[in-house]
């Protein structure tokens, strides 16, 4: 998937002065609940920037609160160069939004629902047929503009949605884990519509994301967990970061393993997803050593170059499906005391 | 238009050059740009209801109910008390205010299925005033609620109402400011409610006690004084009212028929015109849209 990376470079790209989003110590809290806790970061035009971290960590909140829909509770961002406290009507009219659910009617044509959002925006009226053809195209969904929404897969209304945030020439697009919910396949579509964009339109991308390998495809990546970014570069940066493989060992008792592995090798293992992970710098050598030392029954091995698993690992000390899993009883919280308070 | 390029060619991801349609401009809020939120918001409303024949039919079964199972079973009974007069069309005016309620009322229930739905945060983030969205979702519901007004409008032949032209304008503008003003209540309560089971339950719970209280099925002088505080204070009623006197006015009965079933409404014994009763319902509906248009603005 790597090859897929956009830009692929390791430069680290230094966000000029004049930021696409540029955010400084953004706070939310909801009642008791801390979902954002004081972040910083600047993306720069036409970037590629992914969030990157489990339900829970604070990604949707953050980007409700760069499209103006929730106040920060304190901080200061800019989009597209306007405050989204004191301008908000200025940022909404520079940014498309996807959102994780759908915000399409059903009831209307594709057409009929991106008519819809042309007037809203105030698109000049001889442009929107143009602009509409354009962006449907786009995503391929040009052929099917007389269809009802409702009669469309998941995939499709998710390229609908992009195509219809795009309809007034957004400076910045933002997407909410644009491949949620969506098959590998249709994901994949998904992603190659979104690269595609990039290369057709000036505009900077936002996005947040919780599977591992889309994060690859971004320019940079924040990692977000428990409410602050723990780390901030480019994927291939992250990887070089971690700087050592991950093994991963079965064992007849887990418990056992680990502490052994800690007396001998003086290394740090940790259980995750019924198995014992550690980081070493060369598995391939250290694998020997450990079926000759290790006492305990060992029934599986593998080793795997850094990932952005590991780099998720390594900064936040869980795997992300851990994290989600943990994160679940508090995001519940969360969703709940956003409920009422909504 | 515009289209100078054949933009079939990027298609598919992958193909090539950026396609020469001019870069559009969202322009800063204006009078113009509300007015085309209003009336696209207005518009998907009719596109919405004309797709829903279902809801067409489904909202006619209860005025039809009234007026031809109620309005023809108790004829008999109330025979003695009717100076001649049809009960059935001693009802209709009843019956083209309820027509209005329940299309109205389910016009702004919609509202409510958009939030479940998510279409509501789309509207809610564009970059025109909340205030615009609202009234474009008021008046929206008032045109179809009329529209299904004006299918009960034809049916007057039936229960002996002329079609005089005069008459059915008078009629068609009564059920406008009604249907208007049950779609702000509906929309101020909806802005509140956010399941769509509990605005159901709400609405059943206001809009039945509306339409007995109102007159609708019985005149509105002569009642026990409890009756008669609470049939002031309905709004419905002053609907209900004007609109009995239009139809009144084009028949040809007797005074004393007149005198029973249509005796109007009065304040502390004082005759309300027709007027200020139609603008008793308008202020009402503007209040509930002001104060809808403060709870959409006021939220996220």
């Amino acid at each position: 998937m790597s090859e897929a990376a956009a830009g692929g470079g390791s430069e680290a790209l230094a966000p000029p002065a004049a930021a696409s989003i540029s955010v400084h110590g953004l706070t939310k809290s909801y009642g008791e609940v801390e979902a954002v806790r004081g972040i910083d970061f600047d993306v720069a035009p036409g970037e590629i920037f992914g969030f990157l971290g489990p339900n829970g960590a604070g990604k949707s909140t953050t980007i409700s609160m760069l499209c103006t829909l929730v106040k920060p509770t304190s901080g200061s961002a800019t989009v597209a160069g306007f405050d989204v406290n004191d301008q908000r009507d200025s940022v909404r009219r520079n940014i498309g939004l996807v959102f994780q659910d759908t915000t399409l009617d059903t009831y209307l044509t594709a057409e009929q629902n991106m008519r819809l959002h042309a007037e809203l925006y105030g698109v000049e009226r001889e442009l929107v047929a143009p602009r509409m053809r354009q962006v449907l195209e786009m995503v391929g969904l040009w052929e099917r503009r007389k269809s009802a929404v409702a009669t469309f897969s998941g995939g499709m209304k998710r390229r609908l949605e992009i195509a219809r945030g795009l309809m007034h020439s957004p400076r910045v697009l933002f997407l909410d884990e644009p491949t949620v919910g969506l098959d590998p396949q249709t994901r994949s579509s998904i992603w190659s519509y979104i690269q595609e964009l990039k290369r057709a339109e000036d505009i900077t991308i936002f996005l947040t994301t919780h599977y591992m390998d889309e994060a690859e495809y971004c320019q940079r990546i924040a990692i977000m967990d428990k409410g602050v970014i723990v780390v901030l570069d480019t994927p291939d940066a992250l990887k070089a970061s971690v700087g050592h493989d991950r093994v991963t060992l079965q064992t007849d008792d887990d418990d056992a393993a680990i502490a052994e592995i800690g007396d001998r090798f003086q290394i740090t293992a940790q259980r995750s997803e019924g198995a014992v992970i550690l980081g070493v710098a060369s598995g391939e050598h250290f694998v020997p050593r450990l079926f000759a030392e290790l006492t305990v029954p060992i029934r599986s091995v593998s080793v795997s170059r850094p990932s952005l698993d590991d780099v998720f690992m390594s900064y936040t000390g869980t795997t992300i499906r851990d994290a989600e899993a943990s994160a679940g009883e508090q995001r519940r919280a969360t969703v709940a005391m956003f409920r009422r308070g909504r | 238009m515009a289209t100078t390029a054949a933009p079939s060619e990027a298609r598919r991801p992958g193909a090539g050059a950026p396609l020469p349609v001019p870069a559009v401009h969202v322009p800063a809020g204006s009078l113009r740009g509300d007015l085309r939120a209003i009336k696209i918001v207005w518009q998907r409303e009719l596109i919405r209801f004309s797709k829903d024949k279902l809801r067409m039919a489904t909202s006619l079964v209860q005025p039809f109910l009234f007026l031809f199972v109620l309005g023809t079973g108790l004829s008999h009974l109330a025979s003695a008390g009717t100076h001649g007069v049809n009960l059935r069309t001693f009802v209709y005016p009843g019956v083209l205010c309820m027509a209005v309620l329940f299309t109205a009322m389910f016009s702004a229930a919609s509202l409510v299925w958009d939030r479940e739905f998510g279409f509501l945060r789309e509207m809610m983030v564009a970059p025109v005033r909340r205030s615009s969205l609202v009234l474009g979702k008021c008046l929206g519901g008032a045109t179809v609620a009329s529209f299904q007004g004006v299918i009960v409008l034809c049916l007057a032949g039936l229960v002996g109402v002329p079609y005089a032209p005069v008459l059915l304008l008078e009629i068609f503008a009564l059920q406008l400011v009604l249907a208007f003003t049950i779609t702000a209540f509906g929309v101020m309560v909806a802005a509140r409610i956010k399941q769509i089971q509990s605005f159901m339950a709400v609405t059943q719970m206001v809009m039945l006690p509306m339409y007995f209280l109102s007159g609708a099925i019985f005149p509105v002088s002569g009642l026990p004084q409890w009756l008669t505080i609470l049939n002031r204070l309905d709004p419905m009623t002053y609907a209900v009212d004007p609109m009995r006197r239009l139809v009144f006015d084009h028949l040809n009965i007797s005074a004393a028929a007149r005198r029973a079933l249509d005796p109007g409404v009065t304040w502390w014994g004082w005759h309300v015109p027709t007027l200020l009763e139609a603008g008793v319902v308008a202020a009402i509906g503007v209040a509930c849209l002001f104060v809808a248009i403060v709870e959409f603005s006021g939220r996220e």
